[in-house]
Formats: C-alpha cells, sequence, structure tokens
C-alpha cells in the first residue's frame, strides 16, 4: 500500500524527522487560510498523487500569493495528473499539501528498502540528489552508498557517521543525521513499511538538513497490525477493479489485452497470460481466484473480469488439486447463470475430478467451449477473442 | 533415495486443530505420511484425527519426537510458531501459510540461520516425495515416483510441471515449494544443492517468476556446482512492471526482476528454457533422453 506525500510527512513529523510545515487541503477555498496558517509570502504547491513526476507534469508550483494557491487548486482538485509513471489516465487529484518554502545549497538522496539478496533492510543514499537513483547508480557508483542494518542491532551512530561521509556533510550535519537515520529506522521497522524514499534530502541555505519528499509503501502482509496506517488508505488513487478486487480477496491486475482470465494461483496466472501472449493474444487481466475457487468467489472474479468492456472471450483455467473440479464446473455454471455473461467462455479444468467436471460443462445450457487441455484452451480463446 | 522427506519422517503440525491444518493433515495421512500428532495452544491432551494435540512444542518433542514441522497456523503467529519449533529443535519447518509480514521473516530468517535449522516458505505448498510422504497442500494424485526433482516459487505451476512430468512416465524424486514471499526460508540454491546430491535425481525442473534475483544467482550456482540438467520455465512474461501479481514477491521493481532478464541469465548459465508452461514436460524428457 503507497501513501501520499503529506500522509509521509505526517508520519515523518511523528518520528522527530525535520519536515516543512504544511497544510492539506481539499477544498479551494481552504487555500487563503493554509497559507496563512503557514505564513511567510513564498509558498510551494503540490497535487497529492502516487505517482512521481509531479513537477514536471505541472502538479508542483512556486506560488507568492494565497490567490494563486487558489488558483492552482481550483486546477487541479477533481482532475487527474498524467506524469511519466501514470498510465495516460493519470491519477486523481483529491487533495493538494501546501508547504513553506524552503531554500535549498544542496540537494542529496536517501532511501531504505528491504533487500531481498541480502535480507537486510538496506539504507541507499548519494550525494546526488533529485535524480533518478538508478542513474546515477550506473554513472556515477561511487557517489552512492548501500549500508546494511542488522535486524537484531538496528541502526548504529557509526553507520550514520559512514554514511554522511559519502554525502559530503559537515560536523553540525553528520550529528543531525545520527539522529535521522536511527528514527527513520525506528519508522521503518514500526510502520512495516516496504520502502522509504526521502528525495530530495537538502541541506537548507541555513546549512540545515531538511526532508523535502516523501515516498512510503507499507508491506500489504503487515496492514493487519497497522490500524493508524490503514485509514491513510486512498482507493481513488488505485484502479476501480484493483480495489474492488482487494475488497472481495481477490487477487486483480487490470491489462491492455481482451482475453479475460480466470486462474487458480499466482504463478499458474501468469503463465496462463504468457500462454495466450505465445499463441498470439493479449490477456486482459491477471486474475487469481485462488485455492477454493467456489461459486460464489467464481461469481465475483465472472464480475469483475467483465466489468472491463475491452473484455471479448473469457478463459477460465483451473487445476483441481484440494478442490474436486466438477465442484468448479458447478460454480461456473451457476455464475454464469447469475451475472448473466455474454460473451464466450472457455474452461480448462484439471486435476481432481477434471473429467466429471468437462461432462457438467458439456451437458450444460449456456455454451462453453470445454477442453482438458490448456494449449487447445489458450488457442481457442486467442480465436475467439 | 530422495530429499528432505520420506516414508520415515515423523511430521507435527502446528496449527493442528484448524480447518485447514484438518483437511490437509487428513489428506497427509491418506497419502501415507507419518503424522505423528500436532501442536494447538490451549488444545493440549485432546486428540484429533486419532494423534496427540500439545500445548507446546516443547511437550510434542518430548512425548512423539517428530523430526519435521508442518505449520498452517494464521499470518500473524507464524513468526511465533516458526520460532516456537526453531528454538524445539526440530531440524525442519514448513511454513504453508500465506501472507506472513516480511519484516517478521527477516529476524525469523535470521534466527533459523543462526540454529542451523532448514525452513520452507511461508506462503508455499510444501514438500512432497512422491509415493512416501506428503508434507503440504499439493494434490497427492497427480504425483508419481520418478527422478525429476522440481523447485518452485509457485503453487499451482507446480502441479503443471508435475502433472506433465508424469503424464510423460518420467515421475518426481521430490518437489519443493520454495514460496513466493520476498523473504523466502530456503532459496533455489539451498534446494538445487540437495538435488545434486541426491541419486535418484536425474534432471531438475525450477520454475521460477518475476521479481527479486533469486533465479539470477541460482544460474550462477547452477554453472559451477550443477553437474545434473536444468530445465527452467519464469512465468511473467507479459506481467507489468511496478504490479504486485498476486505473490508478495512477484513485482518487476525498478526495472529489475523481469522474466526476459532471468531467461537471458539462465541461457547464458546453461539452463534449458522451457519458452512455455506447456513444454515443461517434453523439454525434461527431451534432456534426459538425450
Amino acid at each position: 500500500m503507497n501513501l501520499h506525500e503529506y500522509q509521509g510527512k505526517e508520519l515523518f513529523a511523528k518520528y522527530d524527522l525535520p519536515v516543512s510545515m504544511g497544510r492539506v487541503i481539499s477544498n479551494a477555498e481552504d487555500a487563503v487560510n493554509a497559507c496563512r496558517d503557514i505564513g511567510g509570502n513564498k509558498w510551494v504547491i503540490k497535487a497529492q498523487v502516487h505517482a512521481g513526476g509531479r513537477g514536471k507534469a505541472g502538479g508542483v508550483e512556486l506560488i507568492n500569493s494565497p490567490n494563486e494557491a487558489v488558483a492552482f487548486a481550483q486546477k487541479w482538485l477533481g482532475k487527474r495528473l498524467v506524469t511519466y509513471q501514470t498510465d495516460a489516465d493519470g491519477q486523481l487529484v483529491s487533495s493538494i499539501l501546501i508547504e513553506e518554502c524552503t531554500d535549498i545549497a544542496k540537494e542529496l538522496y536517501l532511501s531504505a528498502v528491504i533487500d531481498r539478496g541480502s535480507q537486510r533492510i538496506v539504507f541507499i543514499a548519494s550525494s546526488e540528489g533529485g535524480v533518478n537513483i538508478e542513474e546515477v547508480a550506473k554513472n556515477s557508483p561511487e557517489k552512492v552508498i548501500y549500508e546494511s542494518i542488522d535486524p537484531l542491532t538496528g541502526a548504529q551512530p557509526f553507520q550514520a557517521r559512514k554514511i554522511s561521509k559519502v554525502l559530503g556533510l559537515d560536523k553540525t550535519q553528520t550529528k543531525q543525521f545520527s539522529k535521522i537515520l536511527p528514527n527513520l529506522m525506528n519508522l521503518f521497522i514500526n510502520c512495516d513499511l516496504s520502502l522509504l524514499e526521502i528525495n530530495p534530502l537538502v541541506i537548507t541555505t541555513g546549512g540545515n538538513l531538511h526532508c523535502l519528499d516523501a515516498k512510503i509503501n507499507i508491506d500489504s502482509n503487515a496492514i493487519f497490525r497497522q490500524p493508524e496506517i490503514a485509514e491513510m488508505h486512498d482507493p481513488s488513487q488505485e484502479d476501480i477493479r484493483e480495489s474492488e478486487a482487494a475488497k472481495n480477496d481477490l487477487s486483480y491486475v487490470s491489462l491492455d489485452g481482451n482475453i479475460g482470465c480466470m486462474v487458480n494461483g499466482a504463478g499458474l496466472a501468469m503463465g496462463t497470460m504468457d500462454t495466450i501472449k505465445y499463441f498470439g493474444g493479449s490477456p486482459a487481466n491477471f486474475l487469481d481466484v485462488g485455492g477454493t475457487a467456489t461459486q460464489e468467489r467464481v461469481a465475483k472474479a465472472f464480475k469483475l473480469i467483465l466489468a472491463d468492456p475491452e473484455v471479448k472471450v473469457v478463459l477460465v483455467n483451473i487445476f483441481g488439486g484440494i478442490v474436486r473440479c466438477d465442484l468448479i464446473a458447478e460454480g461456473v455454471l451457476a455464475a454464469i447463470e447469475e451475472v448473466g455473461v455474454s460473451v464466450p467462455v472457455v474452461v480448462r479444468l484439471e486435476g481432481n475430478n477434471a473429467e466429471k467436471g468437462s461432462e457438467i460443462l458439456a451437458n450444460a445450457k449456456v455454451k462453453i467451449e470445454s477442453l482438458n487441455n490448456l494449449k487447445e484452451a489458450a488457442k481457442k480463446a486467442v480465436e475467439l477473442a | 533415495m530422495s530429499i528432505l522427506v520420506n516414508k520415515d519422517t515423523r511430521v507435527i503440525v502446528q496449527g493442528f486443530t484448524g480447518s485447514q491444518a484438518t483437511l490437509h493433515s487428513q489428506q497427509s495421512i491418506d497419502y501415507g505420511t507419518n503424522i505423528v500428532g500436532g501442536v494447538t495452544p490451549g488444545k493440549g491432551g485432546q486428540i484429533h484425527l486419532d494423534r496427540p494435540v500439545f500445548d507446546t512444542m516443547g511437550e510434542a518433542i518430548n512425548d512423539v519426537n517428530p523430526n519435521a514441522a508442518l505449520i498452517f497456523v494464521p499470518a500473524p503467529f507464524c513468526k511465533d510458531s516458526i520460532l516456537e519449533a526453531a528454538e524445539s529443535g526440530i531440524e525442519l519447518i514448513i511454513c504453508i501459510t500465506e501472507g506472513v509480514p516480511t519484516l517478521d521473516m527477516l529476524v525469523v530468517k535470521k534466527r533459523v540461520d543462526e540454529l542451523g535449522v532448514r525452513l520452507i516458505g511461508p506462503n508455499c505448498p510444501g514438500i512432497i516425495t512422491p509415493g512416501e510422504a506428503k508434507l503440504g497442500i499439493m494434490p497427492g494424485s497427480i504425483h508419481m515416483p520418478g527422478s525429476v526433482g522440481i523447485i518452485s516459487r509457485s503453487g499451482t505451476l507446480t502441479y503443471e510441471a508435475v502433472k506433465q512430468t508424469t503424464d510423460l512416465g518420467l515421475g518426481q524424486s521430490s518437489c519443493i515449494g520454495i514460496g513466493g514471499d520476498p523473504i523466502p526460508g530456503s532459496s533455489f540454491i539451498d534446494i538445487l544443492k540437495l538435488f545434486e546430491a541426491d541419486q535418484d535425481t536425474k534432471a531438475i525442473v525450477m520454475v521460477g517468476e518475476i521479481g527479486g534475483s533469486a533465479e539470477e544467482e541460482a544460474a550462477e550456482f547452477i554453472k559451477s556446482e550443477v553437474t545434473k540438467p536444468v530445465i527452467s520455465y519464469i512465468a511473467g512474461q507479459t506481467a507489468p512492471a511496478g504490479k504486485r501479481m498476486g505473490h508478495a514477491g512477484a513485482i518487476i521493481a525498478g526495472g529489475k526482476g523481469t522474466a526476459a532478464d532471468k531467461i537471458l541469465k539462465l541461457e547464458e548459465c546453461g539452463v534449458n528454457i522451457a519458452e512455455n508452461l506447456l513444454e515443461i514436460g517434453t523439454k525434461t524428457a527431451e534432456v534426459i533422453n538425450s
């Protein structure tokens, strides 16, 4: 789960990390008061969406009067911001962050991830900030440091000093960073983060370290023990069908093609998409109905798939492991009837009681292409699409 | 021979009395697996599936002397259950549960490594040695004793590989699902070592998927350390970047972990690639018979 910048900064503030004073608004008329609350005569105003590249897309501006804040809010609230990280539809802007202006002397980069290779939380820092870190790592690897944290000891001061050297910090800033690092580590652990990125972390003209941005991802597996963070979930930033699927405990990702896929198991679901492509077709979605493909779940899955107007045919691929294929066949039939499926349906059943399942489908009133061979089923689906 | 489990493996099931554990334990027992009891805190002293239930692993170890633990407890409690099993002195732990928080696994993995305990999973179908023992949720009927060792990050995709090798009469020595999470207890390399040493395994099928770099690391290992032929299929060739494809670990992040990169690396290291999942069985037969 992703957080908005303003939510990330709220967490930063709780962990005593240096962030700008700011206000979040969701109505244009609140912009003037927000500017007055913050004070000063220069502000940064930022559209809040779950995507990077906002600045280049016009979603971040420097403003000199509260009226400009109102104008910006009127321009963006309720609209969709398209950046190089979003799709062509962009992301809905439902809130805007107004902040005091920070005078920047130097931009740095800092992030923390769970590194799968070393199985540790690793901090990544660079003296080059505000840019794509992968590019820096490729072109000037000496400017990037990776510091791995032992889960039992946590982040130690010597590690902060080590990173400070690479960042080129002076004595005062090194002291500041020695507080920032353990605080970020505590935030990472306590809130079950999977990614934390501050790009840029800046040195202000006053010589102090300051977090100018906040990108945070939370481990979805740990949301159950993070009730406060669960409240921060913003479904408006997700694909409508994907969030509908999540509500029903189905794993769904929408794609560009026209062959709807319903599969049990994530690996097989990907394998099925690949097979469709292999035979020249294009999958409309990834969908894992899970190990227990009951009638109820199958019906919900059909509804989701058919909500996509591009879908011309549905391919159901079930490997009946523990579940019996005859029960699945009955579930598929009942679901088709319940949902009123009008596009052709190709079903491949394999495994436990597959023959009995195919028989049930063959004798059904609705027309279903039932094949117990994935190759033939995928070919058929591609042909019908 | 086989790897990790056989007919002599004495299995204790943690979370024994839960509905999933009951269903799958019964199937394992029917398959011939030697399940010697279970652990469910608060239910010690009861009899479940004709086997004793204990409150703690310590009591189970004293009473029924298991050497493998099979875990079905809900995700929030897996850290506790895995650590309890590891500290009890058991040699092998298999955690089936999906949805364990990654930070829990970070600590658990470090501890089981320190203790020298082998952990398989979480978020996996388990292990089966056909005809001998089934510690997991895979359908026993599609397996057949034979010569192919199968390792996979996915459940149902493993079943495809199993079915195809059974249909072609090759059969399997053992099949291991290492799970689809970012921090698995055992890696491809850990299991490749075991199959390389197993006399009954003539070829190894490695089913990978997008995300992380476990397949690339395995490729390097295969090049230098594995003498047996390896056949690999990588799922997710059509997966978009930045989206989690069901499994927590199946995500292309920062342009890394694509199927194309993995396939390229595996090919470079001499691994036989099944381009499509339909070809896993035939490719394996071709390699074995050549």
